[in-house]
């Protein structure tokens, strides 16, 4: 099938079978090689995209689904490079360790941050409970995270 | 890399949907893909025909009619958690909604898929069979069906889905006043854990009288369950918290990898009671 979505606000159009994995069709057809294959069964969250703002796990997601929606991913968080605010704190807190799972917590944050409303620490720890880091850097993690919502508070 | 050649169908209508099933009835249908997809990469399924039916707009939406709310068979995990209706009418399955998968996953797993898929430890099944949910199934040639959900689920894996049907929508009755309902899931985590055992009570008390009794479990064995010795007893007199004891006449539980049977026989009893006490305050 000709598969054709907005991906990081540019449209694409690609040749791929429907039942393709769109984490592949990122990866290896646009080279997109953000979103990382982690446990490859929607269990780990390293290959979470945005589509259509709403986060999922590109191992799990058919390519047919993602004909004629908007998909983001971590390669489109940053802004002509600027890093985007979420980036920045993940900077700032030290929430990178070995990095396989940055690009997927990066991606369920984004979600959240759409949302911009005040989360307690223990309500940011369950919106990312579906993003695994084997580092276990969780702390520093949730710290960027909390971070990034408060700035995002009106003020 | 995910191999699979099925050659895939993407109705823009329901109709379009229910004629496709009917003319090829080996078709798989592909809701969200959440529990679809784990399979095919997993080689436990190579469909040759899916039926991807994301884009039917009849199968969304979410709403009250007559004394029922409606839930269309694409409803998400995500959308039962933000819709205020159910929070009013179905609390417990807002709860289950809660405690299934993590938000990749609710974002795109849904209720009617989760009825298809009949595992035993499906999130929505204690929930629905606690509330009296009816299950509305579709065929191009006979039109719709409504199947109450303790007659939907006839064995592992099985359920009274035709060949040519789909899951078009699921309904609830609206809640009655001095209904209390409660969920718990018991799994290895919060987040993505596959449930040991998940339990749904519905109790409904008039001047202190238990009027109505609902008490269900998952993941004890090869069908959601109800507790109707539990249930008999309770109805007709005070909450008993005691009468957690006589679940035993109604469970014989599964051992399986995630969990053996005495533990589970052993927390079901100790969920219930719990509850109960609860109630009792």
């Amino acid at each position: 099938m000709k598969l054709s979505f907005v991906v990081n606000g540019a449209a694409r159009e690609v040749e791929v079978r429907p039942m393709a994995r769109l984490l592949d069709v990122l990866r290896e057809d646009l080279r997109l090689t953000g979103a990382k294959e982690g446990c490859g069964e929607g269990e780990c969250g390293a290959c979470t995209v945005l589509i259509d703002g709403k986060a999922a796990c590109a191992c799990i997601v058919p390519a047919v689904q993602a004909h004629g929606a908007t998909v983001q991913t971590v390669e489109g968080l940053a802004d002509d490079q600027r890093l985007a605010r979420l980036q920045d704190s993940f900077v700032r807190c030290g929430a990178a360790q070995c990095g396989i799972c940055t690009p997927g917590f990066l991606m369920t944050a984004a979600e959240l941050c759409q949302r911009s409303q005040a989360l307690s620490r223990a309500e940011v720890r369950d919106a990312v409970a579906g993003n695994l880091c084997r580092c276990t850097g969780y702390q520093k993690i949730i710290d960027a995270v909390e971070e990034a919502l408060c700035a995002d508070q009106p003020r | 890399m995910l191999t699979s050649h099925a050659e895939v169908l993407s109705p823009r209508t329901l109709t379009e949907a229910l004629a496709a099933k009917a003319s090829h009835p080996e078709t798989v249908a592909l809701a969200g893909g959440t529990d679809l997809m784990v399979l095919i990469e997993a080689n436990k399924l190579d469909p040759s025909r899916v039926l991807n039916l994301w884009g039917v707009p009849e199968l969304r939406g979410l709403d009250a009619q007559d004394g029922w709310i409606r839930l269309g068979a694409l409803t998400t995990w995500t959308e039962l958690i933000q819709s205020p209706l159910l929070a009013e009418h179905a609390p417990a399955l807002v709860e289950a909604a809660r405690t299934c998968g993590a938000v990749q996953i609710r974002n795109r797993g849904t209720l009617g898929g989760n009825l298809a898929n009949a595992s035993p430890a499906g999130d929505s099944l204690p929930p629905l069979l606690a509330l009296d949910a009816v299950v509305e199934l579709g065929s191009a040639r006979r039109g719709l069906r409504r199947v109450p959900i303790e007659r939907f689920f006839l064995g592992y894996r099985k359920t009274a889905l035709e060949r040519d049907e789909l899951i078009t929508a699921i309904y609830l009755p609206a809640r009655v006043d001095g209904d209390e309902t409660f969920f718990r899931k018991v799994g290895t985590r919060r987040a993505q854990s596959i449930s040991k055992l998940s339990f749904c009570g519905r109790v409904r008390r008039q001047g202190g009288q238990v009027t109505l009794a609902r008490l269900t479990f998952g993941a004890l064995g090869p069908v959601p369950l109800r507790a109707h010795t539990v249930e008999v007893a309770l109805e007709g007199g005070p909450v008993r918290p005691q009468l957690a004891e006589l679940l035993l006449n109604d469970i014989r539980p599964i051992a399986d990898v995630r969990s053996t049977a005495e533990y589970r026989q052993r927390v079901a009893v100790n969920v219930l009671r719990g509850w109960l006490e609860s109630l009792v305050g």
